[in-house]
């Protein structure tokens, strides 16, 4: 057997298969067919054209298929290395006219505001078993939260999360969530906190899932969120919670826009929060001049970043920082690596095979909420 | 004194098994100290021990001798600081030296050197536990010789009101928790000397802090590589055991380099790890009846057939 024959469809091929051959290998496999390091999507179909569209920083955002003679069959072979998740969608072309479908012979799906994606998990890639509900795990509660905004001049509701055990005569640390729906409904945020807390991998906390009617104006640096968040919202928690109400027991954490809106509230007000986790911040730059080719809603964060960038002091005692290979923000969150680290932050960065997406920042939760605030496991034994 | 050591009770409940076993009767004395000021919260357990219980509140009692007493509190509180400080050394240097130890496996292996270094490495982590062990134990009888915790009136009023309950129940029960809050209650009140010939029956950090010696541990942390270290001497109520609660969530069972490891670090005692629901009964120094529980052995393999 020659060397492209180890794979599924090669030998397919090989055989110069007619449809009935072709049913025969769709019910013997699972699809996109992962062997080794390489992934095989099919689709099965009368179209004129399939093509895969993908998000993979690096590689070309749009590959076709290729239709085996004489069949319905289209397929492509991609590399993908281990432990990695790519999403990706299905352009096909009817008439002329291409539309963008999920995968149907993919049952996982990746699902954010604007959608859902399919997603194929390289080999050795496994769903994390504490991002999946646990029915030892006591659940805490969400309660919801209103404050009369003098920066926003409107009124914002979100809801706060309290620990299943929350107590009165407790203190807590505040963790301030940027787009918090999101993260509950996307990155399984609550159940992620249900679980952690019950290993006594972090401790108790309490946490404000945030959002914000206008987010790429909102978190792009904008003074009022600061203000917002720390001389309306954050006082009033601390006012009316057990909260700590030091530097060491507030955190700002957001992910993409929602990461500058953490970085840059800590900017305006260095010294008030003592942890941040910011995963996959669109911390776009520029090197010279205040060109970006991201788009205006980059325009602030262009300006934001230049000026931290010019002058970067230390904001906050602790952070966590993440991203992923397959972003484009890969070159933009590797620059601020070293940057934060002169400042003599405590710096912790990671990166993943992942994209820019919901379930790469719930697979970075653990090793973040964790790093920020160590829980009691050393010396609880229940 | 006999007893039995349980693993954790959340999921698997084995209370009212393990009393049973032991075979004492009447109401039971609870010391649930090590959930701090949760530990009044102790509705479900008369159900799960099938008894009456009464809740000798220590964590409750500590800080009223503190409220009373503030130049106690302000010296137990310093010694508090003292013992988190060097525990925070302690485990610094057990970073350093178990990475060096694990450098030079690695550069040793196959080589002339590969069995003495690994029992110098060994030896050198044993000594840094047992200087540990003494610079604690040390501090501890400093700080009762200058404050005589026992003489003072608070506590001395507290010791008679627990010496009375004690003396109307036959077994004393001791939950986990905080294992550092726990062992300082039991301290404290001078438990161990109030006990008479009651049964014992401890679970989860309940029986790490009445063994001979309290070991922090967890292999699987979300952070580093999980090395476990000396707290300080436990009261010493059972002997030659180490119990090892809740081996699913916090050890590696299936990996022999870590079994291994633990069960000749320290291996004074026998390594036993107790799993939901598991117990292990005692009589003086013998282990009776191994319920589940699993003996950590030095080839890093391990056998639940370790108690007659």
């Amino acid at each position: 057997m020659s060397h492209h024959h180890h794979l599924a469809i090669d030998r397919l091929k090989h055989a110069n298969p007619d449809n009935a051959a072709v049913d025969t290998f769709m019910q013997a496999h699972a699809f996109p067919l992962v062997e080794g390091p390489k992934v095989t999507f099919v689709f099965r179909g009368t179209v004129e054209a399939v093509h895969l569209k993908s998000w993979v920083y690096g590689l070309p955002n749009s590959q076709p298929l290729v239709q085996l003679p004489g069949t319905d069959l289209w397929h492509l072979t991609l590399e993908i290395p281990r432990k990695s998740r790519v999403e990706y969608k299905f352009e096909i072309v009817r008439g002329g006219n291409g539309h963008w479908i999920e995968d149907p012979l993919n049952p996982y799906r990746a699902t954010d505001p604007f959608g859902a994606n399919s997603v194929v998990h390289g080999e050795g890639y496994t769903v994390p078993e504490w991002t999946q509900l646990d029915r030892d795990a006591r659940p805490g509660v969400l309660e919801p939260w209103i404050i009369k905004s003098k920066a926003f001049n409107d009124i914002r509701h979100f809801n706060v999360y309290l620990p299943a055990r929350f107590r009165k005569t407790r203190r807590y640390p505040l963790i301030w969530v940027h787009d918090g729906p999101d993260y509950v409904r996307f990155a399984n945020l609550k159940t992620v906190l249900d679980n952690l807390i019950h290993r006594l991998e972090i401790p108790d906390v309490i946490v404000a899932l945030s959002g914000s009617p206008n987010r790429l104006g909102e978190y792009a640096d904008d003074e009022r969120h600061a203000r917002f968040v720390t001389e309306e919202a954050v006082p009033d928690l601390e006012k009316r919670l057990p909260l700590i109400g030091a530097p060491r027991g507030r955190c700002l954490m957001g992910a993409s826009f929602g990461g500058v809106a953490a970085l840059s509230t800590a900017v305006r007000y260095p010294g008030f929060y003592g942890r941040l986790l910011l995963q996959s911040g669109s911390f776009a730059f520029s090197d010279i001049g205040h060109q970006n080719k991201r788009g205006p809603a980059f325009e602030p964060v262009v300006r934001f970043m230049n000026r931290f960038r010019e002058n970067p002091v230390l904001v906050a005692e602790k952070a966590f920082l993440s991203c992923g290979m397959h972003e484009s923000l890969i070159y933009e969150n590797r620059s601020l690596v070293p940057m934060l680290q002169a400042t003599e932050m405590d710096l912790r960065y990671v990166e993943a095979r992942d994209g820019h997406n919901w379930e790469n920042w719930r697979d970075r939760l653990r090793e973040g909420l964790a790093w920020l605030f160590p829980g009691p496991l050393r010396m609880v034994y229940e | 004194m006999k007893g039995a050591l349980l693993g954790p009770q959340q999921l698997k409940q084995s209370l009212a098994a393990a009393v049973r076993a032991v075979g004492r009767e009447g109401p039971i004395a609870l010391v649930n100290a090590g959930w701090q000021e949760r530990e009044e919260q102790d509705e479900e357990l008369p159900g799960l021990f099938e008894r009456n219980l009464v809740n000798l509140r220590l964590y409750e009692r500590g800080e009223k001798v503190f409220a009373e007493d503030p130049d106690f509190a302000k010296a137990h509180r310093s010694r508090q600081d003292q013992l988190r400080q060097i525990q925070e050394y302690y485990r610094l240097r057990l970073e350093r030296t178990f990475d060096a130890a694990l450098d030079i496996a690695r550069k040793a292996a196959g080589s002339d050197f590969e069995a003495d270094e690994l029992r110098f490495s060994m030896e050198q982590i044993q000594r840094l536990d047992q200087e540990h062990l003494d610079r604690v134990t040390a501090l501890r009888e400093a700080y009762e010789l200058q404050t005589r915790p026992l003489e003072r009136p608070s506590i001395a009023r507290h010791r008679k009101e627990l010496e009375k309950i004690l003396k109307a129940v036959g077994v004393v029960a001791i939950a986990g928790g905080h294992v550092a809050v726990l062992l300082n209650r039991l301290r404290l009140f001078g438990f161990k000397e109030l006990l008479g010939d009651h049964a014992l029956i401890a679970w989860s950090g309940g029986a790490m802090v009445t063994a001979e010696r309290v070991v922090l541990f967890h292999e699987s942390p979300p952070e580093g590589f999980g090395i476990s270290e000396v707290l300080e001497q436990g009261l010493g109520l059972h002997h030659g055991v180490l119990p090892l609660p809740n081996p699913r969530l916090r050890l590696k069972l299936d990996d022999p380099l870590r079994v291994g490891w633990l069960a000749r670090r320290y291996a004074t005692e026998k390594c036993v790890a107790l799993d939901q629901g598991d117990y292990v009964r005692f009589d003086e120094d013998q282990w009776f009846g191994a319920s589940g529980t699993v003996l950590l052995k030095a080839d890093g393999t391990v056998s639940t057939e370790w108690a007659s």
